[in-house]
């Protein structure tokens, strides 16, 4: 019915109809990551645009880097999308949903989404970042998901805190942590079902989010329609999609999720030697501080003279105090403006004009927040690909 | 031909869109593109592993200089970890697989 001349014509079109089509593959062309093995499909989702496929059961998708460079919100058609386990609620009523807030309560509530959007609402600009972003960098390369620099994004979320449904609830004393789980779970019952925990007091901080818009629209269902969990400045791993139930528990949860999966080495800077394994480790939590040139890729031929080089950068929450940036490979840094100031845990983004003189040049850029966290000159290492933050380098010729 | 598909498909995707609170969302992920590549004891694998995931899982791991025993990690963890039912004798024919083929 379609080949592949027209699925490439008109992307859209083409994998609108593949949804219905089910005997054609729907690859509408390949992207190749810059790292061995990183040839991956781009592909078309409902709700979303042409992204990176990294894998297709579960469904996970990786922003085509470009994106980034369009200004400090990542569009919900292009937002990343990241799952464990491959059962997904793909048939899940809005209507019928509802959130259980149990455990160590007062009054266990069951609310529906009706309740919760009656509910007085708040809204927080904010970054989620897988926390193996960028892991196909890592040297020596580490198993799990292959990304590039693509598994993050920046969204104007909207719902209510969730102080005010754990108020609601009352909850009891001796209580320690609130554990989050979401409708998506194992294909097997002997797989740990995907569970995360925050301590109390971070729990009732009134940042943390119960949030069912981004953007000024739903949620978009890979992104955890219709409720999600945003814990702003920490991991992606901790904001459950298609979150419906909240455990109040009086100890340290010690789910698979949590005491096994997505521990950071417990060392001063988070790493160890590379290729070796940690003595101790700790939960992951906040992001490391990163920055990034959007403006101009890797291998970019450029014409000497004047230009202005543009990009974002982010920090755990703490917000971002300065860019530099380098056009001599870091002998050399000079300050960047930095751009309209959206929160703490947004993208910040910088320009700087800058006179490039001929030759290969490696452009360099490097961010530091206001409490004065930066960015390493050479890359942090442990087992699991988290945490990647050395400054970035852009490589380009210019004549 | 194309006209009706695309018509049908787009009310059906914006009416996905808008359903804050109205119908099932009824969410089609597109097909699967990756397969399992031939290889010794490609039976075992097809039959073993893509009862939770897809097979590029398997295809965008890095290149591993001792493949046997990423390999073998990789596949104890999904017996140990995540509960895999994998019989023994399954365990030896999967690794050489996937050392052998990725």
């Amino acid at each position: 019915m379609f080949d592949r001349r027209d699925l490439l014509k008109g992307a859209g079109f083409a994998a609108l109809a593949a949804t219905l089509n089910s005997t054609k593959a729907l690859a509408l062309d390949t992207v190749t990551l810059p790292f061995g093995n990183g040839e991956r499909p781009l592909l078309k989702y409902p709700q979303k645009r042409p992204m990176i496929g990294l894998t297709s059961r579960p469904p996970q998708l990786e922003t085509p880097f470009a994106i980034f460079n369009d200004g400090p919100i990542t569009p919900n058609n292009a937002f990343f999308v990241r799952y464990h386990l491959a059962d997904l609620p793909y048939n899940l009523d809005p209507d019928k949903f509802t959130l259980e807030v149990k455990g160590k309560v007062d009054k266990q509530l069951k609310l529906s989404l009706k309740d919760i959007r009656k509910m007085k609402a708040t809204e927080i600009v904010a970054v989620t970042q897988c926390s193996g972003n960028s892991r196909g960098f890592f040297e020596p390369r580490v198993a799990g998901g292959q990304l590039a620099n693509g598994a993050m994004g920046n969204a104007r979320w909207r719902g209510v805190p969730l102080k005010t449904v754990l108020d609601m609830a009352g909850v009891q004393a001796g209580a320690k942590q609130v554990v989050f789980g979401g409708m998506d779970g194992p294909v097997s019952d002997k797989t740990p079902d995907f569970a995360k925990a925050l301590d109390l007091a971070h729990a009732t901080d009134g940042e943390v989010m119960l949030a069912y818009g981004m953007n000024g629209e739903d949620l978009p269902f890979l992104n955890g329609f219709p409720l999600r969990l945003v814990v702003p400045g920490y991991y992606g791993t901790y904001w459950v999609k298609h979150l419906n139930e909240i455990t109040v528990v009086d100890s340290v949860y010690d789910g698979f999720w949590m005491k096994s999966a997505y521990r950071i080495p417990d060392t001063p800077d988070n790493s160890v030697e590379p290729g070796t394994a940690p003595k101790a480790t700790i939960p992951i939590n906040r992001f490391t501080i990163r920055s990034f040139i959007t403006s101009v890729t890797d291998g970019a031929k450029l014409k000497a003279g004047r230009t202005t080089l543009r990009g974002i950068a982010f920090d755990g929450g703490k917000g971002i105090k300065d860019v530099s940036v380098s056009t001599d490979g870091g002998k050399t840094w000079a300050s960047a403006k930095l751009g309209k100031d959206l929160g703490n845990y947004s993208f910040r983004e910088w320009k700087l004009p800058v006179k490039l003189a001929a030759g290969q040049l490696e452009l360099k850029v490097r961010a530091t927040s206001n409490s004065g966290e930066t960015q390493p000159e050479t890359p942090r290492w442990n087992p699991a690909g988290y945490l990647r933050n050395v400054v970035e380098t852009v490589r380009v010729s210019v004549a | 031909m194309q006209r009706t598909v695309l018509v049908a498909t787009t009310l059906a995707v914006a009416a996905m869109v808008g359903s804050a609170l109205a119908a099932p969302v009824d969410y089609k992920t597109p097909d699967e593109v990756a397969a399992f590549k031939p290889g010794p004891n490609f039976e075992a694998v097809q039959g073993n592993c893509t009862a939770c995931h897809s097979s590029d899982y398997i295809a965008t791991q890095p290149p591993m200089k001792d493949k046997k025993g990423f390999w073998q990690a990789e596949v104890t963890k999904m017996i140990k970890v995540y509960g895999a039912p994998i019989n023994d004798a399954d365990v030896g024919k999967i690794v050489d697989y996937l050392a052998a083929t990725y």
